[in-house]
């Protein structure tokens, strides 16, 4: 069986193989150091979600509007100043696929209605679970179960 | 344990930080920093004959799913090891307008009422813990990405789609938490 290759642009990577990818280590702490971020600064917290969608306390529009600034300012000067990744390959960040734009308005909607019940994206999802919820261990399944139902009716979407 | 481990961070030292993975995963292996993606690899390493989960979930998302083991380490170290004892220090019109929805208990990061396994006995904790993943996972699967694939890295990379659907999570929660809530915690507003 041949390989299917990755229907979404964001798996797209540079030129290939040129260097070694770093252990999967590095990205376990990664990953250790965003959730930690992440839970101190409450974003992970359905109180806070809740008082950002009702717009009565600054914290999450702070959080926002400073690691906007700081994530745009840092990956355009990478792209334009040629920026290699420690393995020598050219930095690259690969087009989203416009299409007709439904899917960008539509499952962005259907995700806001999610987040705003669960009070948790992705990746606050992973932070709770952590932190001893264990409720929250069946929010994920959920929402394995959302991505597979897209799988299984992707091709009847409009995207 | 000194109140300096287990102090909350104020928006204005999480903020720059968070964006700054962004940046540090493209230099690490132009790797798009994102979450959601985890959620389609978890699918794919059952084999599946849908076309969306036949890659290699080992070469496509290893790193991807090692960075959501991390998340979860993180979370326990900073919200169990060095947890904030204190209630999260919400605004009181949220706390008023969460109480007439019913809901009293303010101490932890998520109110207890609804996530605990108790709540999966109600109509309002199925709807929120099952419902509400539900429409995570097959929303930010639809959109191609989530708070930090399109909020943060796409947002970064100024691409207009991910804009479009940074302002759709807006609009979805935003009718949710005022329309949607009410109904479900079976309370008006």
């Amino acid at each position: 069986m041949t390989p299917a290759p990755s229907p979404d642009a964001h798996f797209a990577r540079g030129s290939g193989a040129a260097g070694r990818a770093p252990s999967l280590w590095i990205y376990l702490v990664v990953g250790m150091l965003f959730g930690i971020v992440i839970t101190k600064a409450e974003v992970i917290s359905w109180f806070r979600i809740q008082e950002m969608f009702r717009f009565q306390g600054f914290h999450m529009f702070g959080i926002f509007a400073t690691a906007l600034p700081v994530a745009i300012l840092t990956v355009q000067a990478m792209k334009r100043l040629g920026a290699r990744t420690v393995q020598g390959e050219r930095v690259v960040v690969p087009p989203k696929e416009f299409g007709t734009g439904t899917r960008f308005w539509l499952g962005g909607t259907i995700f806001g209605v999610g987040w705003a019940l669960t009070g948790a994206c992705p990746g606050p999802m992973f932070a709770l679970l952590g932190s001893g919820i264990g409720v929250v261990g069946l929010i994920l399944v959920s929402a394995m179960v959302g991505t597979w139902t897209y799988g299984l009716l992707r091709s009847r979407l409009p995207h | 344990m000194p109140s300096f481990l287990t102090d909350p961070w104020p928006w204005y030292i999480a903020g720059p930080l968070i964006g700054l993975f962004a940046p540090l995963l493209l230099w690490l292996g132009n790797r798009q920093f994102g979450v959601s993606s985890n959620l389609r690899h978890m699918c794919a390493i059952y084999p599946q004959r849908l076309g969306y989960f036949a890659y290699d979930w080992r070469r496509e998302g290893g790193w991807n799913l090692a960075f959501g083991a991390g998340i979860v380490i993180g979370g326990f170290l900073a919200g169990y090891v060095f947890r904030n004892p204190e209630p999260i220090a919400i605004a009181a019109s949220t706390r008023d307008a969460l109480a007439a929805l019913g809901i009293h208990d303010f101490s932890g990061l998520v109110p207890r009422e609804v996530f605990g396994w108790g709540s999966l006995a109600t109509m309002s904790g199925l709807i929120v813990i099952v419902g509400g993943g539900f429409l995570v996972g097959f929303g930010t699967a639809y959109a191609g990405g989530c708070t930090s694939g399109h909020g943060i890295s796409g947002v970064a990379d100024l691409q207009v789609p991910s804009f479009i659907a940074l302002a759709g999570f807006f609009v979805g929660g935003g009718a949710t938490t005022f329309f949607l809530l009410p109904l479900v915690f079976g309370t008006q507003p």
